[in-house]
């Protein structure tokens, strides 16, 4: 198979940079991935992974105009069983979780000047993570990496706030046997865009458990990536989104099956709320789970809801399912868009139940299923009140 | 003492092919203390009257009035008319995913009453209102109406009429769909609502079998959009014998 020629690219180098291109790549099992920004075409805006995304509002990310010079302030909060170093990129550890696999990720990667490492051994309680960003108008690299001891269970939520712009990648080690709960919240002020690679690997028997919420910033892309290093592995990756007004929120997965007996699960909700005069409020999923010849006996699932609650919004879905052996357990996905559905108020408020109140019900109820998963009670108060405040915003 | 007094009311559906008008020129008065039935063939618009009283967004009022004790219920929002003693129970309730039939209860009795009701009493008062319908408390904990069957689903709106103690009801083909257990029990809420306070009932029914268990004061045939005949409760036993045959200018259909 020849690859396709990508525009501006050296003959010799069109076949590594294979999927960069405007053409979609035949199989998310050849995407390219590479540490090196240099590696990377500068992405125009057409090409298949960045089509949805408004270059734009990069700030520069993209093109290497972004200084990636501010400072990314990341403290964690954790007690015995914890370890938590700075290191730099020579250390071996780092890469473990996986390799950048577009332009941003890499420039991230090239870019950081200190890794912060959490490693969690035996069962520790609860651990938090407040990264803060560089503040408005300035940009920063980031890197944070958790890893878990064979047999471990932890618990660990990153919570990301403050403003600026950051392009960063999260690492995340999961050890034999090992079990983790991950809260990843995005919790932006407005100005804020965020475009952050996670790379997860999961050990022999492993389990991963990941919750992401996606609230504030002006854009916020994630890209996901589970990969199995060992039989057995289970991972379940939740998110929800609210997409304000002029708010753009992305979620970019690739569940990467490639040995045997491993499960995945994957259940993504965005709800949308746009305004007239600004940008339509934007949400983008595509996941794509990736079942190679030797993954026998994998399960998978993976499903995509969105709830557009006004005009002036969009959702777009592209889930895509690969299988390339006979021998799997089960697999399948399901994606739906659908408008808050007026029968549905119509009966809250012919219960006497005021729309607003009625709509909180409604939103409510739909994430319900994501950030019932979150274990801890008073985090999981927290951002459901999140959700109902964001809900407020422009209901007027 | 409550009175819905509605007179003239022309309504029209949004269709495809812009307004089609359904009600002709409706004239009614229920009042606390009656129970009115309202009997017609399908299709002749008496959804149509309960959805345009309760505020659907889809019907809209082209000319008439509706009021509650005097007061402009068409100018009202659709929780407000819910607000004021109005309940509607549809002959298709919604299924909302997500909000727990235990949830939803509680925002409506909250809303309705004016305050949260006390957690304790609540526990007790919905779980005494459920089981005097034959309700599994599980329901409780189920998305409301989701998955439900119709007779679950009707149960239910009986249990929201328990509840939020309206002053006037209008009970949409509440009986249509359930088997004879089923119509005993739900007859039987709608009889102890009716005697627990002074209520007015705007029974809407297809079929003269809940007159059985339901006695009306005062029945109406309801073809072509409008309220055609107005008697007692030998009126029934007239559409029970004959049909609307003489109401709907031949085409027979049978009321049984
Ligand atoms: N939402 C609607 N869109 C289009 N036509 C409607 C709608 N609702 C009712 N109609 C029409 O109005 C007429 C009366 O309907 P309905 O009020 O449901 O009658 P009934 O309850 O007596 O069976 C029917 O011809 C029906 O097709
Ligand atoms: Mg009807």
């Amino acid at each position: 198979m020849t690859a396709p020629e990508v525009a501006g690219l050296a003959p010799e180098l069109a076949g590594a940079k294979e999927g960069q291109g405007q053409a979609p790549i035949a199989s998310a099992s050849e995407r390219f991935t590479a540490y090196d920004v240099a590696a990377f075409e500068v992405p125009g805006g057409r090409e298949e992974n960045w089509r949805f995304t408004p270059m734009r509002r990069m700030r520069g990310l993209h093109d290497g105009s972004a200084a990636l010079d501010g400072t990314v302030k990341v403290e964690v909060t954790a007690g015995d069983g914890v370890t938590v170093e700075t290191v730099g990129r020579d250390d071996a550890r780092i890469g473990e979780g996986g390799t950048p696999a577009d332009r941003v990720a890499a420039a991230a990667w090239s870019a950081f000047r200190e890794a912060t490492l959490v490693t969690l051994s035996g069962t520790p309680a609860p651990v938090t993570v407040a990264v803060t960003g560089p503040g408005e108008g300035a940009s920063a690299a980031g890197h944070l990496q958790l890893r878990t001891a064979p047999h471990a269970e932890a618990t660990v939520v990153v919570e990301q706030r403050g403003s600026g712009v950051l392009a960063d990648n999260l690492e995340v080690v999961l050890g034999d046997g090992s079990r983790l709960h991950l809260v990843v919240t995005e919790e932006w002020a407005d100005d804020a865009v965020h475009v952050s690679a996670q790379h997860f690997a999961l050990g022999r028997d492993a389990t991963l458990r990941v919750t992401s919420v996606a609230l504030g910033g002006d854009l916020v892309r994630i890209s996901p990536t589970v990969a199995y290093r060992g039989p057995g592995g289970d991972a379940e990756l939740a998110g929800l989104g609210f997409a304000d007004a002029g708010q753009h929120l992305e979620q970019r997965l690739l569940v990467d099956h490639s040995v045997p007996h491993c499960t995945s699960n994957v259940l993504y909700k965005n709800a949308l709320q746009g305004a007239k005069g600004v940008p339509d409020a934007r949400t983008v999923w595509v996941g794509d789970v990736l079942i190679r010849a030797a993954a026998e006996d994998t399960q998978t699932f993976e499903l995509n809801r969105n709830l557009v609650l006004t005009e002036h919004a969009r959702a777009d879905s592209v889930p895509n399912l690969e299988i390339e052996t006979g021998e799997i357990a089960g697999a399948g996905h399901a994606s739906a868009t659908g408008r808050f559905d007026d029968e549905q108020l119509f009966y809250l408020q012919s219960r006497g139940i005021p729309e607003d109140v009625a709509r909180r019900l409604v939103v409510r109820g739909f994430f319900g299923e994501v950030l019932s998963r979150i274990t801890l009670p008073e985090l999981r108060e927290r951002l459901e009140a999140a959700v109902e405040a964001e809900l407020a915003v422009n209901a007027n | 003492m409550s009175t819905l007094e509605i007179k003239g009311l022309h309504v029209s559906v949004a269709t495809d092919d812009g307004p089609k008008e359904i009600l002709k020129g409706v004239d009614l008065t229920v009042r606390a203390g009656e129970t009115h039935a309202i009997m017609g063939p399908n299709g002749s618009g008496k959804s149509t009257l309960a959805y345009a009283v309760a505020g659907h967004p889809k019907y809209e009022v082209t000319s008439g009035s509706v009021t509650l004790d005097g007061e402009d219920v068409l100018g009202m929002t659709v929780d407000e008319r819910a607000r004021a003693g109005l309940f509607l129970a549809m002959q298709y309730p919604v299924e909302v995913p997500g909000v727990s039939m235990a949830n939803f209860l509680r925002s409506a009795a909250t809303a309705v009453r004016g305050e949260a009701p006390k957690l304790r009493t609540w526990v007790k008062e919905v779980k005494d209102a459920m089981g005097a319908l034959d309700i599994d408390p599980a329901f409780a904990d189920r998305s409301v109406n989701e998955g439900f069957s119709g007779g679950e689903k009707k149960r239910h709106e009986v249990l929201q009429l328990a509840l939020l103690k309206p002053r006037i009801a209008v009970l949409d083909e509440t009986d249509s769909g359930l088997d004879v257990d089923a119509l005993r029990v739900v007859s039987e809420g709608v009889n102890r609502f009716k005697a627990e306070g002074d209520v007015g009932v705007l029974l809407i029914t297809h079929y003269t079998r809940i007159l059985n268990h339901i006695r009306p004061d005062v029945v109406h045939v309801f073809a072509g959009g409008r309220v055609v005949e107005s008697g007692g409760p030998e009126l029934a036993d007239e559409l029970e014998k004959n049909g609307y045959v003489r109401f709907t200018g031949g085409k027979a259909e049978a009321a049984v």
